[in-house]
Parts: C-alpha cells; sequence; structure tokens
C-alpha cells in the first residue's frame, strides 16, 4: 500500500511541475489587462506539489503491510480492464456494435462459462437495444464500421 | 406569490408526458441504484445524451427522476443483500439487514421507503420556499462573492469531508487542473495542450464522471469478488399497511433526521454523514438504544431520512447558485448548460417555467418514485440475481455507449477508460472522488470569478475580505480549511480520544 501511494504522490508532483513548466511560459504575473494566462494554473500546480510532497512525508512515516492488491484480486480486475480495452480498440475499426457483441460475448464465455444459446442473445440483443434506443429514437450516432456500411445503415 | 409560481410548476410537471418521463426515469434510477457499479451521478451522465433532444424541462425531469430512483435503489441492496449501492446507505444495512434477516425485510423496506420520501418531502416544502428567497439575494452577488461560495464549497469538502483532508485537497487541484487544460477562453491561448491538438478541447467531466465512478467502481467490486447473498423481500399489502401504523411512533426521528439532512444536505458532500449523524442521534434518543444494530426499525428509519433528505437539499445551490452541491446535481448543471439554459440566480427570472417546473416534479417524482418502489420491490430485487459476468460487460458497455454519445469522439471513450483506471487506484489510495469531479465542473467558472475579483481590485486579494458578503463567507471558509489541522490539537486540548473519521462520499 505504502509503495503505491508514494508512486502516486510521485507522479501527482511531477505532473505539478509540469504544468508550473507550462504556467510559467505562459505567464503566472499580472498582465495588461489583469492576470495572465499561467496564473490560475501555477498556483495550482504549486499547490499540488505542495500538498503531495506533504503526502509523500506522511506515507514515508507510516508503514501498512497490506499490499496495494494481491494477485487474487488483480486478476479479475485485468479481466475485465484488458478486455475493456481491446474493445474500445476494436471500436476504432468495427465501430461500437461489433465490438460491444464480441466484448459481451467474449467476456461470458471467459469469466461466466455461459451456455451458447444465452451469450448469443445478449451480444446481439445488447447492440440492437443500444441502435434502437439511441440511433433510432433519439437520433444520436454510435461509431460504425465496415458491416454497418455493407448493411447500409 | 410563491404559490402560484408552484401552481405554475404542477402545470407542467403534470402533463402526460413529464409523468411518463418521471416514470421512466424512476424505474431507470432504481435498476442504475440497485445495480453495483452504477450510481446517481454516472447514470444521469449516461443517459445525459439521450435528453439533447427533449425538450429542457421535460430531461431536468427525467434525470431528477431518475436521482430520485437511485436514492431509493440503494435502500433495496442494504436492506436485502447487505451490500450499500451508495454510500450514504451504509448506515441502513446495520438494522436493515438483520429485519431481513429476521424475515422482516418488507417492513424493513416499507420503512425505509416511507423515511426516504419522508425526508425528501421536508427538502422539497423547505427548497419550495428558500429557493426564490437564496435566488434572490444571489442576484445582488458579484464575482467576489461568487468565488467566496465556490471556495466554501472546497473548503467543506477538505474540512467536513472526514478521511485525509491532504488528499482532499489533492482531488480538488487536480480537478482544477484538468479543467484549465485546452483553450484559455479569455486570452485564447492554449494551455497545458504541449503540442497535442486533441487536448485542445480539454476533458469533459461527464466523461470523467462515467470513468472514475462508472468503470472505476466496476473494476473495484470485481476486485471484492461479487457475492449475492440475498434474502427474500417478504413484501405485500398487508405488512406495508402494518409498517405504516406503527411508523407514526418514530415522529420524533423522523423530523430531527429531515432538519440534519437539509442542514448537511445543501453543502456538498453532505448525504453520508448526515445519515449517520441522523443515525448516532436515534440511537442515543431512543428508549430500545440497546437493540440498535441487531435490527431496530428505528436504526432504518434514521438514516434514510436523513440521506434523502440531504439528496434533495444538494439541488438547492444548484438551481439558485448555479453550484452543484454533489456530483449528480453536477452533472445535472452540465445538462442545463448544453440544453441553452444558464444556471444561476437569473433562472428564477428567466425560465421560471423551467425551475417551477423542475421544483413541482421534486413533489411528484418522490410520490410516483415511493409508490412505485413499494409496489415493484421483488422485481427490482431480481437484478442482483443476473450473474455478474453479464452485469459487468453489459455496465462496461453502456458506460462506452455513454462517453461516446457526449461529443461523438472516440478519444472520449479513451478518456473514460484512463479515468476508469484513476479512479479505481485513487479509491484504494482513499483520494476521494467527488471533489475532483466538482471541481473539474467549477475550473471555468471559479477561474473567471477569480480573474474578475482580481481585475476589480487591480491584483489585491483583499477584496475578498473587503466585502462583507464574500468576507463571512470567506472567514468560514478559512475556518474549514483549518478544521483538520486544529481539531486533533483541540481534543488533545480537551483529553478526549481522537474519534475514527466518518466515511467518506463518493
Amino acid at each position: 500500500m505504502r509503495a503505491a501511494d508514494l508512486a502516486t504522490a510521485v507522479v501527482l508532483m511531477g505532473l505539478g511541475g509540469l504544468v508550473m513548466f507550462d504556467a510559467v511560459r505562459l505567464g503566472y504575473d499580472w498582465g495588461s489587462d489583469g492576470p495572465k494566462s499561467g496564473f490560475f494554473p501555477f498556483w495550482l500546480a504549486v499547490a499540488l506539489v505542495v500538498t503531495s510532497g506533504l503526502i509523500v512525508v506522511q506515507a514515508l512515516r507510516r508503514h501498512s503491510p497490506q499490499p496495494f492488491v494481491s494477485r487474487e484480486q488483480l486478476r479479475p480486475v485485468l479481466a475485465v480492464l484488458v478486455p475493456a480495452t481491446a474493445m474500445v480498440l476494436i471500436m476504432e475499426v468495427a465501430g461500437l456494435y461489433v465490438a460491444s457483441a464480441l466484448y459481451v460475448a467474449f467476456y461470458m464465455r471467459w469469466v461466466g462459462r455461459h451456455r451458447w444459446i444465452t451469450i448469443a442473445l445478449l451480444a446481439l440483443g445488447l447492440p440492437l437495444a443500444t441502435f434502437v434506443i439511441f440511433e433510432r429514437w433519439f437520433l444520436v450516432p454510435m461509431p460504425k464500421g465496415p458491416l454497418e456500411a455493407w448493411l447500409g445503415l | 406569490m410563491g404559490f402560484e409560481n408552484l401552481l405554475l410548476g404542477f402545470h407542467i410537471a403534470v402533463t402526460p408526458f413529464n409523468l411518463f418521463v418521471a416514470v421512466v426515469g424512476i424505474m431507470l434510477g432504481t435498476i442504475i441504484g440497485v445495480l453495483p457499479g452504477l450510481g446517481g451521478a454516472n447514470g444521469v451522465a449516461i443517459l445525459l445524451p439521450l435528453t439533447f433532444t427533449m425538450p429542457p424541462t421535460s430531461a431536468i425531469i427525467l434525470l431528477t427522476s431518475l436521482y430520485w430512483g437511485a436514492l431509493f435503489g440503494g435502500a433495496i441492496t442494504s436492506i436485502l443483500f447487505n451490500i450499500p449501492g451508495e454510500p450514504w446507505s451504509v448506515a441502513t444495512t446495520f438494522d436493515g439487514y438483520p429485519l431481513a434477516r429476521q424475515g422482516q425485510g418488507g417492513q424493513a423496506l416499507t420503512a425505509a421507503f416511507t423515511s426516504s420520501f419522508v425526508g425528501a418531502f421536508f427538502s422539497i416544502v423547505l427548497i419550495t420556499f428558500f429557493a426564490p428567497v437564496l435566488a434572490e439575494i444571489a442576484l445582488k452577488f458579484g464575482p467576489p462573492e461568487f468565488f467566496a461560495i465556490q471556495f466554501l464549497t472546497f473548503s467543506s469538502f477538505v474540512g467536513l469531508g472526514g478521511g485525509n483532508p491532504l488528499k482532499s485537497l489533492v482531488s480538488i487541484l487536480l480537478g482544477f487542473i484538468l479543467a484549465a487544460v485546452g483553450l484559455d477562453i479569455v486570452t485564447g491561448q492554449l494551455r497545458m495542450t504541449f503540442g497535442f491538438t486533441e487536448l485542445m478541447k480539454g476533458f469533459d467531466f461527464i466523461i470523467a464522471v462515467i470513468g472514475l465512478f462508472g468503470v472505476g467502481e466496476i473494476l473495484l467490486s470485481v476486485e471484492e469478488g461479487l457475492k449475492f447473498q440475498g434474502t427474500s423481500t417478504g413484501m405485500n399489502l398487508r405488512v406495508v399497511l402494518d409498517t405504516w401504523k406503527i411508523l407514526p411512533r418514530y415522529w420524533r426521528t423522523f423530523v430531527r433526521g429531515s432538519f440534519i439532512g437539509f442542514w448537511m444536505g445543501f453543502k456538498p458532500g453532505g448525504a453520508t454523514p448526515a445519515s449517520f449523524m441522523s443515525y448516532a442521534f436515534a440511537k442515543r434518543f431512543s428508549r430500545n438504544a440497546d437493540r440498535f444494530g441487531k435490527g431496530e426499525l428505528e436504526g432504518v428509519v434514521a438514516p434514510e431520512t436523513a440521506a434523502h433528505a440531504a439528496g434533495v437539499a444538494a439541488m438547492l445551490p444548484m438551481i439558485t447558485l448555479g453550484i452543484p452541491g454533489s456530483p449528480t446535481a453536477a452533472v445535472m448543471l452540465g445538462g442545463l448548460i448544453i440544453w441553452g439554459l444558464q444556471p444561476g440566480p437569473m433562472l428564477f427570472k428567466e425560465k421560471p417555467d423551467f425551475v417551477w417546473g423542475l421544483i413541482a416534479s421534486m413533489y411528484t417524482g418522490n410520490i410516483i418514485g415511493v409508490l412505485m418502489v413499494l409496489a415493484f420491490v421483488p422485481f427490482f430485487a431480481a437484478i442482483l440475481r443476473i450473474p455478474f459476468a453479464i452485469l459487468t460487460p453489459l455496465i462496461v458497455v453502456v458506460c462506452a455507449v455513454g462517453s461516446y454519445a457526449v461529443h461523438n469522439s472516440m478519444i472520449d471513450v479513451w478518456y473514460m477508460v484512463i479515468f476508469g483506471v484513476v479512479g479505481y487506484v485513487f479509491k484504494k489510495l482513499d483520494y476521494p472522488l467527488a471533489p475532483l469531479v466538482l471541481a473539474l465542473v467549477l475550473g471555468d467558472l471559479a477561474e473567471n470569478a477569480l480573474r474578475q475579483s482580481l481585475i476589480m481590485s487591480q491584483g489585491s486579494l483583499a477584496i475578498f475580505f473587503a466585502r462583507p458578503i464574500s468576507g463571512v463567507i470567506m472567514a468560514v471558509a478559512l475556518l474549514f480549511f483549518a478544521l483538520p489541522v486544529v481539531t486533533p490539537w483541540w481534543r488533545r486540548f480537551r483529553g478526549g480520544s481522537v474519534g475514527t473519521p466518518a466515511p467518506r462520499e463518493t
């Protein structure tokens, strides 16, 4: 837990440094007609660096034997996260409907070991419902790919 | 005059279409409240794109009804499954779940819904009277006063939020920094884009809400390993009527809970502490205090009344000042801007039909809500029996659809994934997420108020303290910021022990 706490605080300090750097470029003092663009971000970044610095000190003084995440805990988390990222990747090429059908089917089979008939119903039903509700009723377009082009939608 | 306006509001809220919208909203909201990983804030965020083509009043009725539904839904999982769907339902599990285990789930649920309704109703009545007055006062506010109120909003997260005040502060700062990314509308300069054109548009808080609360919450709940050990609802008309006969006995708890809820609720992050405070008070004053925690009906009444009174009260600063009191209210505020309305005190003058339609719909929405949840509890409880290998991908897909729909852009879906991971890590390390979201929403407003104030004063910070209203607000805000430093010192001085920090709001 302590390592993760330290790492996060250090990353936040770095982020603060980055923002300060950009704020200095923009100018953080008084301009001709009021504070310059970098004024607000600069002081936010200063406060962020100081506060995360204090969190570092706090974390160094405290010991916690409990790990941030155990191996058994991480497995199901990655099992959601990795396929979800893959889904977004597929979305870029094949559109939302195909990507979500594949994702639902994959997750249900791989994690849930559901029967193929249940999987088929949900994996096809969800994109269809999304299409009807968003695209037809509320006229909100979703990303589409070659399949939709072929179907002429 | 207030009465006439309210009547006008009812004319708008009671049209068949708006009633239908309220029913749909409550239905969806209760489902969202029951589901792990979906709560009021991200439920509202996901549905927001669907309201773009609706009239604003119907749109806000849909979103607020969803919120009422989510508030009711939280009680179902707390009592039947011992899983608080929302942080303010935690106190409801203390006595609700034992009652359900003893076969009195129906009684506990009826008490919870009725208390929710009473608390909400109390707050709505107060809003009806206070909102116009507050808006009238707020019309005289200048930039320094608005900045002071925002300062107060964030100070209360640090001072009263519980948990680690440093981490609350980091969340706030991070939210403000993310809000500053992109085009600076005042000077026309690009800030913190570092040459990436994608960053020009900045970060939308709706995406942040869906990622942090939706995806992040799903990651947390699969980590904990979802196991539902539900008890049966045991709900029928007879149980409802019998419970209603007992409930008037607890009128003191109702009154106390409502006041605590309203008082805590219009400040940010108030619902959770309000529910715990109300529970603690009820226990202290009850004749059967030793039965609390083992299945005492009063232990369900107290937190539910307060949590709902607080949840409704959070709408007050949103409609009168344009400053949201909770992440859910923040998303609704974002909705107002998208529908072309300017949030703030002018809304009462310029769009009375919208404001009063909204207030009237709070009455109708909560009445419909309590009847619907009482009638359909078994249906909502059945949702949790859906295997989690089905629920998880469904929720992730719904989050992705919602993120894309806001701006029709793929980059937002990527941001959602990133915010999901950030939300997971932050939640585990005890960084609160609500202040981050609120800072992201209010970033531009706060910066403009600060800039204008400083221009008025030629760069002197003294302006915030020289004006009477902003001076008082700033003084209170500074006191809140100082609380985490002062409190342990004060306790040591008095020789008391350091109490356990209150659980935080998400």
